[in-house]
């Protein structure tokens, strides 16, 4: 038995983090964050020149033929950055195309999104919900109809959406018909836009409707591997903050009142980081836990995580309240990471539905 | 990463299943009744017997001190095979945990060695004898005294919250060999034959209703130096070295009810609009929850196991670990109790529902066992996020001037 990173593993997400320390400043993620645009090419170029684009990707197509527990550790450095980078949509996008395309789709399509120089983006929800089994936009070779919460969709190249019956197409950029609407979305490092399609060409990934709930696995680990790293960056803040800020004449963490708050922050957060990295294991090793283990992990990590944003945000005292401390930043993620692809509860069903009790 | 076990752990798991395939069937506890406690213990004593003889029993031990010399992971392996039977270790947990390793440690093999194998062998139980009436988290601060008289050392005071000293035949002490200096520096560990006289033994009724506790009295007790476990004044430092055995030692127990007959019992009531309890959507949900509390436990657990494999020193794991085990086993129960409305409150035999009962009576205990709650959440604080330590006004006064 073996449950800890390789030394492999550990470099990827180090150089992860190395990359944001230096080019995301607070100054930068703030700019990002106020600006009218939610796009930042040049940050987005340099994340994809570390290769992080191409990790989960066949290598006979440009990838590095790895394992969904290194994209998950690369989400975990993003959320822990709450970097402003279209990671999450173009990951899965990209996945979808690899397991759902044609040979020829994935010739003419996988080389530039695992450099990056392509950004593709994914449509899962519509009217009929999240989950692949409850998709309503109806199969046609010409779309019509909308699909909700998309990231990036304003500057994606490509759009996978997500049709009636688990099926996946994709959308090219400037397609007839196609409208993209900002949602004007609460976290403003990954904004979101409703996609109004009227009459929009797409075409059929062809094995969509057997790849599809798998995607959506995949995309429930990626999200819990993202909501442990922003909600790990809450508890160091709020950790750091008692270690600098005085009151009574000393620092506040040397008050067991708020000790144990942070402590409680460390006990709901160290066992989860296992949740994420034994589901993103069981997606690629353990197929018949694969779905059971994602959906907890979710379920149980992106609910943690508020929890532990809204007791960061506590632990702060007036500061964590303003605009101009980034706190307020990592508490809108974590809400978007709760909410996108379905509300914990949902995945707690879906997980007991999933163990047959 | 990777789950499987290697071929040498593969190969030693086999024959950990073939052993116990033969040999736990017929030690286990009684599955239609409550055991008494006479018979918990010679059930415990014949089953670490079989151990023993099998070489399943110290298995991390070095083998001049009468364990295997074999690794964690394979203890790892036998406990989690030893699981899937109902056969009763309790009896032999501070013997084993923390007694033993304590002895080996600071005895020469050669004095260590018998003592070592009759408790191996489940022909004898130790105790541990540290909390005081006025010495629970503060254990530093215990009044029991030693005071050198020849080659001798004559002990007063009084011990409480020993675990099977009723039981006994050895106990670890920790008493007060010096009150002038500070309180951490002037304290030194013993070993105790339990049928010393001046030892008296006086049973305390837990919240369960059960006397598995002791307070123990001792009054002009005798124990010679040779019996000094370490050097005098250094027996925080021996306290420290059996105390960190504890943490590890304590672990879900084997008959404590999980999710699995969380969800039989659910399966088993009614529903209030018909099907059963399990079809409520707010039961499947609180299930799910207790379903991947128990799961991330048991990932930090591997976590350990595999930094420890590789010779890291375990983390703040077990600190964790034991805070969220003790709670949820807690919650666990409660949950199951407002569930069955007036059976909870009323006597039962049903043995669906006594273990929910029981371990919700006997949860508090654990949260107190071993370092409370608000004693983990410190040493988390402290040693996990490098908080500040606690205001300590008595740090710097010796133990006799401390008002």
């Amino acid at each position: 038995m073996n449950f800890l990173l390789s030394d492999d593993q550990t470099e990827v997400q180090s150089a992860v983090r190395r990359y944001f320390d230096k080019a995301l400043p607070s100054s930068r993620l703030h700019r990002c964050f106020d600006a009218e645009a939610g796009f930042d090419t040049e940050l987005w170029r340099g994340f994809a020149q570390i290769g992080v684009t191409a990790i989960a990707l066949p290598e006979d197509h440009g990838g590095l033929g790895l394992k969904l527990i290194d994209l998950a550790l690369v989400a975990e450095a993003v959320g822990a950055a709450a970097a402003p980078v279209p990671f999450l949509g173009h990951a899965l996008a990209s996945l979808a195309i690899a397991w759902a395309g044609s040979e020829e789709q994935k010739s003419r399509w996988l080389p530039a999104l695992a450099e990056g120089s392509v950004l593709a983006t994914i449509a899962f929800a519509d009217a009929g919900g999240w989950q692949p089994e409850q998709w309503s936009l109806a199969s046609a070779d010409r779309l019509l109809g909308s699909k909700r919460h998309v990231f990036a969709a304003d500057v994606a190249d490509l759009i996978v959406v997500g049709l009636a019956g688990g099926e996946l197409a994709v959308i090219e950029r400037n397609a007839a018909g196609l409208v993209v609407a900002d949602e004007g979305g609460i976290d403003r490092t990954r904004r979101l836009f409703t996609l109004t399609l009227e009459g929009t060409p797409a075409e059929r990934l062809p094995e969509g409707a057997v790849q599809s709930a798998r995607l959506r696995d995949a995309a429930l680990v990626l999200l819990a591997a993202d909501a442990y790293g922003g909600a790990k960056r809450c508890l160091d803040l709020a950790v750091e903050y008692a270690k600098t800020r005085q009151q009574f004449g000393q620092v506040i963490g040397r008050f067991q009142a708020l000790k144990h708050q942070l402590a409680n922050m460390a006990v709901e957060i160290e066992p989860a980081r296992g949740l994420y990295w034994f589901a993103a294991y069981a997606f690629d090793d353990v197929q018949d836990r694969a779905a059971h283990s994602a959906a907890l992990a979710k379920a149980h990590l992106t609910d943690r995580a508020l929890q532990l944003a809204r007791d960061a945000v506590e632990a702060h005292g007036g500061i964590g309240y303003t605009w101009e401390y980034e706190l307020h930043i990592w508490l809108k993620r974590a809400m978007l990471d709760y909410a996108w692809l379905g509300a914990p509860q949902e995945h707690r069903a879906r997980a007991a539905d999933l163990a047959g009790w | 990463m990777d789950f499987k076990d290697s071929p040498d752990e593969a190969s030693y798991r086999a024959q950990v299943r073939a052993w116990l395939a033969e040999h736990a069937p017929g030690h286990e506890l009684p599955r239609d009744r409550d055991a008494s406690e006479d018979e918990l213990v010679a059930l415990a004593r014949r089953w670490q017997a079989a151990k023993a003889a099998a070489g399943y029993v110290g298995i991390t031990w070095r083998k001049d001190v009468g364990g295997q010399g074999g690794t964690p992971l394979q203890s790892v392996i036998f406990q989690q095979e030893e699981a899937r039977y109902r056969v009763s270790n309790v009896p032999f947990a501070v013997t084993m945990g923390m007694c033993v390793p304590t002895i080996y440690t600071y005895l020469t093999p050669e004095r260590a060695l018998p003592m070592v194998r009759r408790a191996v062998d489940g022909e004898q139980i130790w105790c541990q004898l540290f909390s005081e009436p006025a010495a629970g988290s503060d254990l530093a601060g215990i009044r029991t005294r030693a005071q050198r008289d020849g080659s001798d050392w004559v002990i007063n005071g009084q011990k409480v919250w020993t675990s099977y000293a009723h039981r006994s035949d050895y106990g670890i002490l920790l008493v007060r060999t010096d009150p002038g200096v500070v309180k951490h520096k002037g304290l030194t560990m013993f070993y105790l034959d339990m049928k010393t006289p001046g030892v008296d033994i006086r049973p305390i009724r837990t919240l369960p209703g059960e006397a598995e506790f002791n307070e123990v009295f001792l009054t002009d007790v005798r124990i010679p130096d040779s019996q000094r476990l370490g050097n005098v004044g250094e027996g925080w430092k021996v306290s420290l070295t059996t105390l960190s055995h504890e943490r590890m030692a304590i672990t879900k127990p084997a008959d404590a009810p999980g999710v699995d007959e969380l969800i039989a019992l659910m399966q088993a009531l009614p529903g209030e609009s018909g099907g059963t309890q399990v079809d409520d959507p707010s039961v499947r949900d609180a299930i799910a929850r207790f379903y991947v509390n128990d799961m991330g436990l048991e990932l930090l657990r591997m976590r350990a196991q595999t930094a420890l494999s590789k010779g890291q020193a375990p983390g703040p794991e077990a600190a964790i670990g034991k805070l969220v085990m003790a709670k949820t086993r807690q919650d666990i129960g409660a949950f199951a109790l407002d569930r069955l409305e007036q059976a909870g409150i009323a006597e039962t035999d049903d043995l669906r529902i006594k273990p929910f009962r029981y371990f919700y009576w006997w949860a508090p205990g654990l949260r107190i066992a071993g370092g409370t709650d608000e004693i983990l959440r410190n040493i988390i604080a402290e040693r996990v996020l490098g908080l500040p330590g606690d205001l300590r006004l008595d740090k710097d006064l010796p133990f006799n001037q401390i008002k």
